[in-house]
């Protein structure tokens, strides 16, 4: 392991992050859209609340997965052949999303854009816990690489526990995105107010059920010894802080909140990154076939290269992000509603 | 039967069909995005509300289509991985990169400050407004760039060198730049966004003859006209040099994909022909051009040899020559036809034709040929690269997923054409929506009262 594979292995996270946090409150959005959505204007406001950045957000996606591409092949084409289907209908759930949002604004056919915008956000939102799941607990794995298990052993109880996580963190990330964004008063705006603490609990609740499975079905079966790690723990700790913040504390102010769930969100993934370090994928069968950091490598010269590329794309990205942040700060106006698709 | 169950056979199918679907909506944004930014400084400087409204029009008809854009582009990136693992283990080291900056040093622009020309007109400075619209298209050429790159070492690899692991063999980087500026690298560049180009002055041309057509959005359908027209013939004239270096490239690089393009069976000359038939299992080709006329076309010499397919070994041929042929031979028509459609679009706009129903309707339907073009020029380059994913290097045979069983694959497909044919529906009768909208409809004072019609009904 050299220091530049630590590096992208830290690296792949914070584009991890970056995407689950940003596009998290947009997809959690997608998922509480019939239930919030009740009338033409509350479509609207959450419509216009992501409708600046979800775009955006989703390239994170894109980035990452380039990234892992270039960085760690052999973890890219592992992960992404061996969760073919999940992977497939992830893909499927962007596309019928983007297009919904593109063109539900359209006027025609409006319920059927309801609908594919709702199970277009619903299905990566469940599939990529489900998929993190999978990775952090291994799967049998031939001498190539490729996953030798069928579509429902990756079904098992944590990944599916792990699916459910993230689903609801998602959720809760949208209500606080939308209590912060749409107007104040709005009915829209305090019932998403009124859902983060039950979310923010649910998502408690699963997070230690999670636990609770990992020590109980994943440690014992780990053929690498898999275990919590303390900076696991710390973050894990991390997580529940701003989950608890989010439940209790009534005072703060809305716009905190969307912050807070992102934190909450970073601090998730960094409780993934640190139980599976230094591996990708554990191989369940035989711990010598994992796909670790060492073994998924790029060449010195391709990772200095992307440290290069990055160097000088990272800051620009920061850059765009602040200032479209910045240009549509505060809550949505009436007159916001008239604008965009 | 057999090659319904071929893992390979239907991953290709697969990823073909998400490359020809991406690649409706790829023209159009670039294409597009030159048309808009012309459009957002026309409307800076006049302050014309006409303009205004123009600007605004061209905008919706961008959006919708970048939006699929996007979406097809990240199944594209996954299927990399998804459908072509063993190529992902192979091109990790160099291929990875290029996609990564790709969304880092461009698609973030384009998405960012999409967003801010959506929704930012009364948000942010109308110079940073303008500057966003630039930025969009500026980050769609980039895009470009770092696709042709990532693909172009596909064709011709460079900078590199084949090292063996546990798991089979890999290609490691040796040279960056050797690698992102290989052989074919520019001049498939220049090639390619010319030809993204063209297709956003034709449709600017097509929709601006609608307007004339039907009598109406009069101030609009001239500017388009007049703004396709003078895009168009520049990008037509440079067309030449650009496809000129690229066929120059493949002469070189590429000889059996060449001897398939033209049909050639023996070493000699290279003809150059107009139209033709190639009978693949029999190795003869029925056309009718100029002897010797693509060896002088590269290289001003009618008698310069090249290899003919005979002298290729079975396996090294690409799968289909016929098509090969065809789709080539089809996008030199078309490129005839782009230039029938800037005369005709030249005469409308000086009043020669302006009255003719007939030379405003082949206008209406210009947009065709380009986006032909591109479709079958591309599957030119790819057939033609055919038996190898990386050229000499990795057989695509060798490339495919081996977790993935065609069972899964033939699911997936299916859903895939759903998906896919509903999408395409659903966007072209907005995009054909908007279009007869028009540009007035959109007028500040009207949007209002219409958007709220919207919401009531």
């Amino acid at each position: 392991m050299t220091t530049l594979s630590i590096l992208w292995f830290v690296l792949i996270f914070v584009l991890i992050i970056g995407y689950f946090a940003l596009d998290g409150f947009d997809l959690g959005t997608g998922v509480l859209y019939p239930f919030l959505g009740k009338n033409e204007r509350s479509k609207k406001i959450m419509m216009r609340a992501i409708g600046p950045v979800w775009d955006g957000n989703e390239v994170w996606l894109l980035t990452a997965g380039g990234a892992l591409f270039a960085a760690f092949a052999p973890a890219y084409a592992t992960s992404f052949s061996g969760f073919y289907l999940a992977i497939m209908l992830v893909l499927m759930g962007l596309i019928v999303r983007a297009v919904a949002i593109g063109f539900g604004g359209h006027g025609e056919s409006s319920r059927l854009c309801d609908g594919a915008f709702f199970v277009g956000s619903l299905l990566p939102a469940l599939l990529f816990g489900v998929a993190v799941g999978n990775v952090i607990a291994g799967v049998p794995l031939n001498a190539n690489g490729d996953y030798i298990g069928t579509f429902f052993a990756l079904l098992t109880p944590f990944a599916l526990a792990c699916g459910v996580l993230g689903l609801v963190h998602m959720m809760l990330q949208g209500a606080c995105w939308l209590a912060a964004k749409a107007p104040e008063g709005d009915p829209l705006q305090v019932q998403a107010k009124n859902l983060r603490k039950p979310l923010a609990l649910i998502s408690l609740v699963m997070f230690l059920i999670c636990t609770v499975l990992f020590k109980m079905t994943v440690v014992p079966n780990s053929s690498v010894g898999m275990d919590m790690t303390i900076p696991a723990i710390i973050a894990a700790v991390a997580y529940l802080a701003s989950l608890l913040y989010i439940a209790f504390v009534s005072g703060g102010k809305d716009f905190l909140f969307p912050v807070i769930a992102g934190i909450g969100c970073a601090a998730l993934c960094i409780v993934w990154a640190a139980t599976s370090f230094p591996y990708f994928i554990p191989a369940s069968n035989d711990p010598t076939l994992s796909i670790t950091i060492a073994s998924a490598a790029g060449s010195d010269l391709t990772l200095t290269v992307m440290t290069i590329i990055a160097a000088i794309g990272v800051p620009l990205v920061l850059l765009y992000h602040v200032l479209v942040y910045r240009a549509f700060a505060g809550r949505v106006t009436d007159e916001d509603l008239h604008e965009g698709y | 039967m057999e090659a319904l169950l071929d893992a390979t056979f239907l991953a290709r199918i697969q990823f073909a069909a998400t490359c020809i679907f991406h690649y409706m909506f790829v023209p159009l944004s670039v294409g597009f995005g030159m048309v808009l930014a012309i459009l957002f400084t026309k409307a800076y400087r006049s302050k014309d509300p006409k303009d205004e409204s123009l600007a605004k029009f061209w905008l919706k008809l961008f959006t919708g289509t970048f939006a699929v854009g996007v979406a097809s582009g990240i199944t594209m990136e996954f299927q990399f991985g998804t459908n072509w693992a063993d190529y992902a283990r192979f091109v990790g080291d160099i291929f990875g990169a290029p996609l990564a900056a790709e969304a880092l040093l461009a698609f973030f622009l384009e998405s960012v400050f999409l967003g801010v020309l959506l929704f930012g007109a009364k948000k942010v400075s109308p110079k940073f407004y303008l500057a966003s619209a630039w930025l969009v298209w500026l980050g769609s050429c980039l895009s470009a760039l770092w696709i042709i790159i990532a693909n172009s070492w596909m064709q011709t690899p460079a900078g590199y060198e084949v090292v063996a692991t546990a798991a089979g063999t890999k290609a490691v980087l040796t040279d960056f730049f050797a690698a992102a500026l290989n052989y074919t690298t520019l001049p498939r560049y220049f090639h390619t966004i010319v030809a993204l180009l063209l297709m956003g002055a034709l449709v600017a041309i097509a929709i601006g003859a609608y307007y004339k057509l039907k009598k109406r959005d009069v101030h609009a359908g001239d500017s388009l006209l007049r703004i396709g027209l003078v895009t168009g013939v520049v990008l037509a004239v440079v067309m030449l040099p650009a496809a000129h270096a690229q066929a120059v490239a493949v002469c070189e690089n590429q000889p059996s994909k060449l001897a398939a393009m033209e049909g050639q069976w023996e070493d000699g000359p290279s003809d150059l022909s107009l139209f033709g038939w190639v009978d693949d299992e029999n190795g003869v080709t029925y056309s009718l051009g100029i002897p010797g006329g693509t060896s002088f076309l590269a290289t001003f010499d009618f008698s310069a040899e090249y290899q003919g397919l005979n002298s290729i070994p079975d396996e090294d041929q690409p799968d289909s020559i016929n098509l090969i042929f065809q789709t080539y031979h089809l996008m030199v028509i078309c490129y005839g036809l782009i230039w029938l459609v800037l005369l005709l679009g030249f005469l409308v706009y000086r009043g020669k034709l302006d009255t003719k129903k007939w030379a405003l309707k082949f206008l209406q339907f210009g947009w065709l040929w380009p986006i032909l073009a591109i479709q079958v020029g591309w599957m030119t380059a790819e057939f033609g690269r055919q038996p190898w994913i990386v050229w000499g290097e990795l057989r695509t045979v060798d490339a495919a997923s081996a977790a993935v069983d065609p069972v899964s694959l033939i699911i997936t497909l299916a859903l895939f054409a759903v998906v896919y044919t509903t999408i395409y529906v659903i966007w072209a009768k907005s995009l054909l929506k908007d279009v007869k909208k028009g540009p007035e409809a959109l007028a500040p004072v009207a949007d209002d009262k219409n958007e709220e019609e919207e919401v009531r009904a």
